[in-house]
């Protein structure tokens, strides 16, 4: 039979014409785009040249840039490089002197703090820091107009800020407190700035330029800065939340720095062009458990899960290795804190927690429902390894994803939960920010922990003027935590940062922030 | 002229039943947007005086009828995220989309509409085996899949274009932002092609094999005129048709390339929003998405009538 042609040669001809036209059309484009990347004389990339980088983040910044009213951890890691307190933390966990001048005289009684006002600090906006930016900067976050509470925890010990003179300024307290001095790294900012939220202005060695929603923030370096000059002139951040088009990213050479990667996509990019640098996330995640609710209000049953979860088989199984085990609501990097003797306080032990199911009247195990926030895929897939160990011991482990809203909602909020997989991390250098929450009655324990003791500990280690003996209160607190098998506490997760050959300077610090003013192209 | 008020109207009512519903359906969800923007600092006093300033202590259909009121008179509200217009926050991400859109129907076009009639014309044998089998790959891979991979192989092996570095429309690389919107253009339409090819083709092998087509051969005619006087004009209103269709799930199918590609677009604003409960901006998307359709339709139905002048008297088949 014959086929019905009906398109002549003619016709295929010009299909097979326009076909080629476009391959053209698109290896044209190729030359094009090539020429647009590297220069590969000297091996350098255009932006190299230009002393810009490029950073790829994963989420976008929040909707006010305001420092005393930012919530994200990420945007608080950048906004690090724009803005400064009093004091400024340093990579190995001290306060360094940054809008002060030098280190605040204290009174004999602990109660009085003085500063001075580092001479020549100009804001990006080109004014010089006063006396009076310091004071309105501090009684801002003390005494909000819109809260009743301090917008930073710690500045509760506050009775009176005054300005002493144009280049002085004393604070004092009611009560002697160690922890006073982590809070002075809070953003200083110029008096009576209305735009603060949209355009930002600080001190810092980098100045905001611009953002546009759901693709980039730029900032470029503050020519007047006080300190030490940031080398790279530009920076842009680049908002991708897939984590395979950050690595494409970074394959394509679009990007330069990106944070937060797992071992599986570090793995992907090429040695030739990359340096992966490791730390940690500085985060406590663990499988909290709501110690309100039947039968995880029983002491034993928490102490069953603590068991039957292997905490190595965690790390090994859904993060390649990586990751240091926990045993707290603390992580290594906080050396002051960190009790070793605590990570194996429960070891694996599938017979002794059926036992325990048993003892306390659960010798077929219970149904547990894990909600986890399902856009954090470190936290999914460690609930995922949770949810199968736990089967082991006859414990029968659901999942539940949701959105981070609903999360919010229902688990922070609500408390209407039985067990989550989450990270919680600390916003200053103190353990009191990671150990504050725990209180019974504090807005911030969703995990509805009640234990008297606890509570007397928190208050002894707030009031509490001794530097050592504070300490030791805490670790006790951290201990008590344990005990009590407050949750099932799993790891600190590795941060894998993928670094441009060529790019020097990443410095690592114990909170949750990126320093790219120490960052350099080599020459 | 009357048909078009009966369409304007329709159109209206439309969107207003679908405005309501998005609206609706956020009562419902679990989600507070004053709680999502204060995060884990939520204080109990904060997310009260949260919730006043976003307006979201009074009741729903107060919050509605407001914001309806304000879409008519041209103010969209202001993005909970962003503390930006939305009109201001959407604009330059519309053009971007829109943009992406309309390459993505030209391929379309260009494509499917010969390959279509290539295919019905070589569906015996191993050239129609290999029509199928190409049809139903290009319908199976999903387009997130299909960005990996372009943006592996066309991006990253073959360098024509730079995954991650989308420079802007309005930039001095503007050519290079077009060339970034062909790749992700691209990966929509690759089952949509597929999809329309499959659809032409079996369309005109039916209008082939009807009696009239015979007929007229065995009268005589030639195989080429009957074809395109006949065949392909009666085959195109159905194809027209789910062309329009598909010029509304383009929009749909963004959402998942420009995350891919990294092409700051309606699409990944829509999923942000949403996650965020900023109903401000999804309210306005979702509008503009809905108007987006019943445009397409209405014009699936200009093209038709053109077509086909039977469907102008509102029988048609």
């Amino acid at each position: 039979m014959k086929r019905h042609t009906i398109f002549g040669r003619g016709a295929l001809r010009a299909l097979a014409a326009i076909g080629l036209a476009g391959a053209l059309l698109l290896s044209g484009c190729g030359g094009a785009a090539q020429q647009g990347q590297a220069d590969s004389g000297s091996g350098k990339t255009e932006r190299q040249e230009a002393n810009e980088l490029t950073v790829g983040i994963a989420q976008d910044l929040d909707e006010s840039l305001d420092p005393h009213y930012s919530v994200a951890a990420g945007t608080r890691e950048i906004m690090f490089n724009v803005f400064e307190g009093l004091l400024k933390p340093t990579p190995d966990g001290q306060l360094a002197p940054a809008i002060a001048a030098e280190a605040p005289t204290v009174s004999e009684d602990g109660l009085t703090y003085t500063f001075k006002v580092r001479k020549g600090v100009k804001f990006h906006n080109g004014q010089e820091v006063t006396a009076d930016d310091v004071v309105w900067s501090i009684e801002r976050c003390w005494k909000p107009a819109d809260a009743d509470a301090p917008l930073v925890a710690g500045l509760a010990a506050v009775q009176e800020v005054e300005k002493v003179d144009d280049e002085t300024v004393k604070i004092t307290l009611s009560a002697p407190n160690n922890e006073f001095l982590a809070c002075m790294t809070l953003a200083i900012l110029p008096m009576d700035y209305a735009d603060q939220a949209t355009q930002p202005v600080g001190t810092g060695p980098y100045k905001f330029v611009s953002r546009v929603a759901q693709d980039n923030a730029v900032f470029e370096r503050f020519e007047d800065y006080w300190g030490e000059p940031a080398s790279i002139g530009k920076v842009t951040f680049k908002i991708m939340e897939k984590a395979e088009s950050l690595v494409l990213g970074l394959q394509s050479g679009a990007l330069d720095v990106v944070m937060h990667l797992s071992s599986t996509q570090t793995s992907q990019l090429s040695q030739d062009e990359f340096n992966i640098e490791q730390d940690t996330m500085k985060l406590v995640q663990a499988l909290y458990l709501n110690n309100a609710e039947a039968p995880l209000n029983d002491v034993r049953v928490r102490q069953a899960l603590c068991y039957a979860v292997d905490k190595q088989g965690v790390i090994d199984l859904a993060f390649d290795g990586y990751g240091s085990p926990l045993g707290s609501s603390m992580y290594p990097s906080f050396s002051k804190y960190f009790d070793e003797s605590l990570v194996d306080y429960y070891p694996h032990d599938v017979a002794k927690a059926k036992e325990l199911l048993k003892e306390a009247g659960y010798p077929d195990g219970f149904d547990l429902e894990i909600t986890v926030p399902s856009n954090y895929q470190p936290h999914v897939d460690a609930a995922t390894v949770i949810a199968e160990q736990l089967k082991e011991a006859g414990i029968n482990a659901t999942l539940k994803k949701v959105e981070w809203a609903t999360w919010l909602d229902e688990v922070y909020s609500g408390r209407k939960f039985q067990a989550t997989v989450i990270g919680l991390e600390s916003k200053d250098m103190t353990a009191r920010a990671l150990l504050e929450r725990f209180q019974s009655e504090k807005s911030g324990n969703f995990i509805n922990y009640s234990n008297s003791e606890y509570d007397e500990l928190y208050a002894q280690a707030i009031a509490s003027g001794d530097d050592a003996e504070q300490t030791a209160i805490y670790k006790q607190m951290l201990q008590n935590l344990t005990e009590n098998a407050a949750n099932v506490y799993i790891q600190d997760l590795a941060d894998l940062v993928a670094v441009r050959k060529g790019l020097t300077g990443l410095t690592f610090y114990p909170l949750y922030v990126l320093d790219i003013s120490k960052l350099a192209w080599e020459q | 002229m009357k048909s078009a008020a009966k369409r304007a109207g329709l159109c209206i009512v439309t969107m207003l039943i679908v405005s309501f519903l998005a609206y609706a359906a956020f009562a419902l969800i679990s989600g507070d947007p004053a709680q999502t923007l204060l995060g884990t600092d939520a204080t109990p006093e904060r997310l009260e005086q949260m919730r006043h300033q976003l307006g979201l202590d009074q009741p729903f259909m107060v919050r509605y009828l407001k914001w309806l009121l304000g879409f008519f008179t041209g103010d969209l509200g202001i993005s909970y995220s962003y503390r930006q217009t939305v009109w201001s926050l959407i604009a330059p991400k519309i053009e971007v989309t829109l943009c992406m859109a309309l390459i993505s129907f030209v391929v379309i076009v260009a494509i499917s509409i010969p390959a279509g009639i290539l295919a019905a014309q070589r569906s015996n044998g191993k050239s129609g085996l290999l029509s199928t089998g190409l049809i139903q790959l290009g319908m199976a891979v999903p387009p997130f899949f299909t960005g990996i991979l372009v943006s592996w192989g066309c991006g990253i092996v073959m360098k024509w274009f730079t995954p991650g570095d989308f420079p802007g429309l309005h930039s001095a690389k503007a050519a290079t932002a077009l060339r970034h919107l062909f790749f992700a253009a691209v990966c929509i339409a690759i089952p949509r092609i597929a999809m329309t090819v499959r659809m032409l083709r079996s369309t005109v092998i039916g209008e082939m094999n009807r009696s009239y087509v015979r007929t007229a051969i065995s009268r005589g005619n030639d195989r080429r005129g009957v074809f395109l006087r006949h065949v392909l004009k009666n085959s195109l209103v159905p194809t027209v048709t789910f062309l329009a269709q598909t010029m509304a799930e383009i929009v749909g199918g963004s959402i998942v390339v420009e995350q891919v590609f990294g092409i700051p677009g309606i699409g990944r604003l829509l999923v942000a929003s949403i996650s965020n409960r900023d109903y401000p901006v999804v309210q306005a998307l979702v509008v503009i998405m809905a108007f987006w359709v019943v445009l397409a339709g209405t014009a699936a139905d200009l093209i038709n009538q053109r077509i086909d002048p039977r469907l102008r008297l509102g029988g048609g088949e």
